[in-house]
């Protein structure tokens, strides 16, 4: 088993976006639970604090036209592809400024123009749906790869194996990203998985190397998810990395997560296990100055906020959407 | 002018489209070489190879995963279930995934497949193998689903389906594949949406579909023999639903029978029967009869599975009896 370390070589600006964007993912994810206890945002919700590192990473080695398969664990995920914060707050909200106007909520967030191939909530369906893009791209020779997130409970789910085995035979240029976060709703996915490693474990079982990283390093995810990606993109075939990290709140909505011993979550919030303090603090060490890191974090803010309010600003879905958009002629029209 | 089975009809369906258009590709389980376990697909991997005819492994939900995938990134590809009955260990990716996301993403993306499958009974295979699932794909909002009849149907729909901006689940009745038909020559395209009168007759109107088509049009001509002359339209197409036709011919007999190899609870002919209750009730002589396989696991047994789908015998009792009652 191989675990690869923190690649050394990165310059200071590469490593400044890359904080960037873990803030951005961060304080949107704080705004989104508070947006979600005053009532903003209705029915549910998933945060990724304390996983930033993994969606920053793996979108960094993207190129714009790759494509992103996420769960409704998703928000990072897309914004990390460059959608702006306003449509997504908005879509949180239900709103008609939302990226799919309200239709699809937070679950399902969907930029094509991004490369945000969907987020999907049936756990483990947008595995051989990525790998339907992988065929895309292959068949029209077009270099393109897929990205497909999901989090280690999903290993135990029958589409993950077929969409690995299918992926592995087609030599199919998509990367499989686990987030081992430890938990799945409310039980440890290691009481109900036969391996240890419930990814990392199961590669061999489809002639893949096991790949495990630090989740929480972004730099290592950046360089695991760069190298797979690449190999994928020459014709080298489908990788499955598992990314082992912890989300700091609950599993949805409210969720305290009171199902977690208080020093393991203790653990993984401290300075040293929480992915962004650590790059702050690496950043620091590399000589940046603490200025420079403030100056992002309040430009983060202000976003957060002007974002908050536009969203805020947008009407709600008007009936002309509701009939809209079952078939590609724009109707919902199923009889004559 | 050529004499096509069924079964031949589909490796020509395909073909015909595979040819117009390098975008459509075709997937499924032991479809390459072995041209399919019906031998629906035969000469198609000869003529197109291995690239663009692909064998899978036994993975249902990657192969409409991949389907999925390939169309909302500008394929159109062509996926078989081999059985129907199969639909159950994929029908997330069917009704949650296929069938959803282009309204859930507010018409950011589009779905261009088709998936085709052996639907129905027939052919003595059991419960697990002979189900006939039009009625689970037509409540499922966001897909579309035909039922072919003949061979000629067979290839002028799948081209429609194929041509189709919108998943088409597209239902090939099992016991029809031996039977034969006159196709046209050159390239035939036909019309999602469109119900066919097959017969025209002037005391009632028998609406049906797939597998049970040939058996109403006999059931017909016995009826004929005794002086009730029936309308026969085969609907074709469950989604879409051509109503106007089926309203259309209705009025005119004022008697509407429906003739469903589907179980009886809600199988199509119910959401039929419920559309002509409300917009041509004043039309009507009589009530709306459905004429369907009782709401049983299909039986294997010939005798048993003979007794289950309704049979031009029952079919012309049950019109009889309701016509003179
Ligand atoms: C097929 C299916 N079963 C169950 C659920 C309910 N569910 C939603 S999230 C979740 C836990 C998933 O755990 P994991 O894969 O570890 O992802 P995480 O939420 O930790 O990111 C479950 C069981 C579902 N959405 N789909
Ligand atoms: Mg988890």
């Amino acid at each position: 088993m191989t675990t690869t370390e923190a690649s050394p070589v990165h310059d200071v600006d590469f490593k400044l976006e890359l904080y960037r964007s873990q803030v951005a993912l961060r304080r949107f994810e704080s705004r989104a639970y508070d947006l979600f206890l005053e009532n903003y945002v209705k029915g549910t919700s998933h945060l990724s604090i304390g996983q930033e590192a993994i969606a920053a990473g793996v979108a960094a080695a993207m190129r714009p036209d790759d494509w992103t398969f996420a769960t409704y664990r998703g928000h990072a995920h897309t914004l990390a592809r460059g959608v702006a914060m306003t449509p997504v707050f908005a879509e949180l909200m239900g709103r008609a400024n939302g990226l799919m106007a309200g239709k699809g909520g937070s679950m399902h967030l969907t930029s094509v123009e991004h490369g945000v191939m969907g987020s999907y909530a049936i756990i483990g369906a947008h595995l051989p749906i990525a790998c339907g893009a992988a065929w895309s791209a292959q068949y029209r020779g077009t270099d393109q790869v897929a990205v497909a997130f999901f989090g280690d409970g999903t290993v135990n789910i029958g589409a993950f194996h077929e969409a690995l085995n299918f992926a592995a035979i087609w030599k199919l240029p998509v990367v499989f990203i686990c987030e081992n976060n430890l938990y799945m709703e409310y039980t440890r996915t290691s009481e109900v998985t036969a391996v240890a490693h419930p990814a990392a474990d199961r590669a061999v079982a489809y002639g893949l190397e096991p790949i495990l990283v630090d989740g929480n390093d972004a730099d290592a995810v950046y360089e695991i998810a760069r190298t797979a990606i690449e190999r994928a993109r020459a014709g080298g075939g489908p990788s499955l990395i598992e990314a082992e990290t912890y989300r700091h709140g609950g599993h949805s909505r409210a969720d305290p997560g009171k199902y977690r011993p208080d020093e393991e979550v203790a653990l993984w919030k401290s300075a040293e296990r929480d992915p962004v303090s650590r790059y702050r603090t690496r950043l620091l060490e590399l000589g940046v100055e603490e200025a420079t890191l403030v100056r992002i974090e309040a430009d983060v803010d202000a976003e957060v906020d002007a974002a908050t309010e536009a969203a805020k600003a947008g009407a709600a879905p008007g009936e002309d959407l509701l009939m809209k958009d079952v078939w590609a002629n724009g109707g919902a029209e199923w009889r004559n | 002018m050529a004499e096509l089975t069924y079964r031949e009809a589909i490796a020509r369906g395909i073909a015909q489209e595979m040819r117009r258009d390098e975008s459509v590709l075709f997937l499924g389980e032991d479809v390459g070489a072995a041209g399919g376990v019906f031998k629906g697909t035969v000469g198609l991997f000869e003529e197109f190879g291995p690239v663009r005819v692909r064998d899978t492994p036994i993975s249902e939900q990657a192969i409409l995963g991949a389907a999925m995938g390939a169309a909302m990134t500008g394929l159109r590809p062509i996926a078989e279930i081999m059985f129907a009955d199969f639909f159950a260990v994929c029908w997330d990716i069917v009704a949650n995934e296929i069938a959803k996301s282009r309204y859930m993403t507010n018409g950011q993306m589009s779905f261009p497949l088709v998936i085709r499958s052996g639907n129905g009974g027939g052919l003595r295979f059991g419960a697990q193998h002979s189900q006939s699932v039009e009625n689970w794909a037509m409540m499922i909002p966001g897909l579309k689903v035909v039922v072919p009849s003949s061979p000629r149907d067979v290839i002028g729909l799948m081209a429609a389906a194929v041509r189709d901006d919108d998943p088409v689940v597209f239902l090939e009745s099992k016991a029809l594949y031996p039977t034969k038909g006159e196709v046209p020559d050159g390239e035939i395209v036909d019309a999602l949406g469109t119900a066919a009168v097959l017969r025209h007759g002037s005391d009632a109107t028998i609406a049906t579909l797939g597998l049970m088509v040939p058996r109403a049009l006999a059931a017909a001509e016995e009826l004929a023999a005794g002086g009730i002359d029936c309308t026969v339209i085969d609907v074709r197409s469950l989604i879409p639903l051509d109503t106007q036709t089926i309203l259309r011919e209705t009025s005119a007999t004022g008697r509407l029978f429906t003739v469903e190899e589907n179980p009886r609870v809600l199988g199509w002919g119910a959401e039929v029967a419920s559309i002509v209750a409300e917009e041509a009730f004043f039309d009507l002589d009589g009530p709306v009869v459905r004429i369907t396989t009782p709401h049983i696991p299909l039986p294997a047994a010939d005798a048993l599975e003979d007794m289950a789908l309704p049979s031009v015998e029952r079919i012309a009792t049950t019109i009889h009896k309701a016509m003179n009652s």
